[in-house]
């Protein structure tokens, strides 16, 4: 088999009537930025609900780093290190930005059964947690309570949370969601210089960013893949064409 | 960081100097009784304080907390009528009996959320509530008298007044620094996490539903804790102590002094029990200033009053008493 590191066997989910993921075969291979592009409705959600373990599926298998991980609750796929961020913004809000971070770095950091010392002046888990926040730009922003935070910012702290956990892959669910187009240009430059040290997937539907980053292109229609190359190939994919990017074409104008 | 004296800080250090003089003031002008009604408060703020870690901390509102005051109460009750009096024996027993049932409901009830939490909770504590009821040999309904405080032999005498209160209210001074230790720990800040967003705590690697459990024992071992006290304090045990209305009251506590602060609920304990005795007093005074003369039955409506009092600290207080506290100071 090739070199990959988070592998998908015929992965199936249905709710009720509805086949949400239709026998989803995938390889993320170790090193590349891997984008899953698809129509609203195409099953994306789902499954990345499955591969972070709040969904669990039908039918299927799901490998990471070649161990079955299928039935592993969410905070063991977590421990392994497979981290992911949130479409919508899913943080602690009433917690400082360092808190946040700390948070996700006490988590990779043994268990939490320590009832005495203050957490809050460890300085090695300060310490990790300011080294994620100044690589995704917000160091000066360390101490502001989350909920004060803007919109481009908790987006940056959704990465900086997810790298701050080690992780050897990352699982991004829209993480130019509701973004601006500098605020988005600036992620586009961060997530090249993650893609160096990290396995990603991006599950994306900003265009622009998925063409400039992905070494591969899978796409998503009514829960099945109908392709999977690279961006070039998956440009010029006529089936593609007529399932997605002649939406967006046509709306490009 | 904060400067020390800050209208909050000197609240409570004034409240806990109160309380510590306390009974200084009863011996000089010979109101004993006042003593007995302080140490029933600093028994229910104790309990209030341990309910406050899982609902104000943990995010876990308990409509059965006072469940807990029973279970600790009749582990008293029930080996002191069996002629074991020793409290070395008592009062591990009933922390271990307390800490176990908070295990087992919790495996149970940290399965659910929201309103079927509260409502699980509920459902536990009116078990145990009938279960007591049930007890003939205990005095079902009617309770049980315990003939004698726990025995510590020549190390310390529960049985002067006094004595009791110190001990009561060094127990919950102890109680209150536990708690700020806790919530400001690793465990602690995992429990916050988990209050704030539970979805998250799992994503970055947290298994919550452990550290939740263990968060409810120390909780119920607390106000166990409270229960041991109260016991030893009435001298009597009966499925009243742990009656539903009293869970309700612990969380107006929480609510009133203040949720998610560590010294919170004993602000609100001392409140609402002080009011509790005072309102109908002052209905009294009041009806003698407005007509003249004591109106008959007039006192009886004491919670008419409270009611409002508590409406209106929950609607425009945010963080109760304590919250007041602490915005006094930005301002």
């Amino acid at each position: 088999m090739t070199d990959a590191l988070l592998s998908i066997e015929g992965l199936t989910k249905r709710f009720g009537g509805v086949v949400a993921s239709d026998n989803i075969v995938l390889d993320v291979n170790r090193g590349e930025l891997h984008a899953i592009i698809g129509p609203n409705g195409a099953g994306k959600t789902t499954l990345i609900g499955q591969l972070t373990g709040e969904l669990a599926p039908n039918a299927g298998r799901i490998r990471f780093d070649g161990a079955d991980i299928t039935a592993l609750p969410v905070y063991r796929r977590s421990t392994l290190g497979l981290a992911r961020s949130f479409q919508i913004t899913s943080l602690f809000l009433d917690f400082t930005a360092l808190d946040n971070v700390a948070l996700a770095v006490q988590a990779h950091d043994g268990h939490s059964f320590r009832f005495w010392r203050n957490a809050r002046s460890e300085t090695g888990l300060r310490q990790a947690a300011r080294a994620a926040l100044e690589r995704v730009g917000l160091g000066a922003r360390a101490e502001v309570m989350v909920a004060n935070l803007s919109h481009g910012e908790h987006r940056q702290l959704e990465i900086a949370m997810a790298l701050a956990t080690k992780p050897r892959m990352l699982l991004l669910d829209e993480p130019m969601a509701g973004m601006g187009l500098e605020e988005s240009a600036r992620m586009v430059g961060m997530l090249r210089e993650l893609k160096r040290e990290l396995t990603i997937l991006l599950i994306e539907h900003d265009m622009e960013a998925v063409f400039a980053l992905a070494d591969r292109i899978s796409v998503l229609v009514y829960g099945r893949v109908i392709a999977t190359g690279a961006p070039a190939d998956i440009r010029a994919n006529p089936e593609v064409r007529t399932a997605y990017l002649g939406e967006a074409e046509a709306a490009h104008g | 960081m904060t400067a020390l004296l800050t209208p909050r800080n000197v609240f409570i250090v004034a409240l806990i100097a109160l309380l510590a003089l306390l009974p200084v003031y009863a011996l000089l002008t010979g109101h004993t009784f006042i003593v007995t009604l302080f140490t029933r408060i600093v028994i229910l703020a104790m309990a209030a304080v341990s309910l406050n870690l899982i609902m104000g901390f943990g995010g876990m509102v308990s409509f059965g907390h006072a469940a807990y005051i029973g279970i600790g109460g009749y582990v008293i009750g029930i080996l002191a009528k069996e002629g074991i009096g020793s409290g070395f024996v008592q009062w591990p027993l009933a922390l271990l009996v307390s800490g176990l049932f908070a295990l087992s409901v919790g495996a149970l009830c940290l399965r659910t959320r929201g309103v079927y939490f509260i409502m699980i909770t509920l459902a536990f504590s009116q078990m145990i509530y009938y279960v007591a009821i049930g007890l003939d040999r205990y005095g079902g309904d009617d309770g049980l008298t315990i003939q004698k405080r726990s025995d510590f032999g020549a190390i310390f005498d529960l049985s002067d007044r006094t004595r009791f209160y110190y001990l009561c209210l060094v127990l919950l001074l102890i109680t209150v620094y536990l708690l700020r230790r806790i919530v400001n720990s690793r465990f602690g800040l995992v429990i916050q996490g988990g209050r704030s967003n539970e979805r998250r705590m799992r994503a970055i690697g947290f298994p919550t539903f452990r550290y939740k459990l263990i968060c409810f024992v120390i909780a119920g071992m607390l106000c166990g804790l409270s229960g041991v006290l109260l016991a030893n304090h009435t001298n009597f045990i009966s499925p009243a102590i742990m009656h539903w209305t009293r869970s309700g009251d612990l969380i107006v506590m929480v609510v009133l002094g203040g949720m998610g602060s560590v010294f919170g609920p004993v602000i609100g304990a001392v409140a609402l029990l002080v009011l509790e005795e005072a309102l109908p007093y002052a209905i009294g005074f009041a009806s003698y200033l407005i007509v003249g003369k004591e109106v008959m039955g007039a006192r009886e409506y004491w919670q008419l009053i409270l009611g409002p009092m508590l409406l209106l600290i929950v609607l425009f207080a945010r963080g109760g008493i304590d919250g007041l506290l602490m915005r006094a100071r930005r301002d």
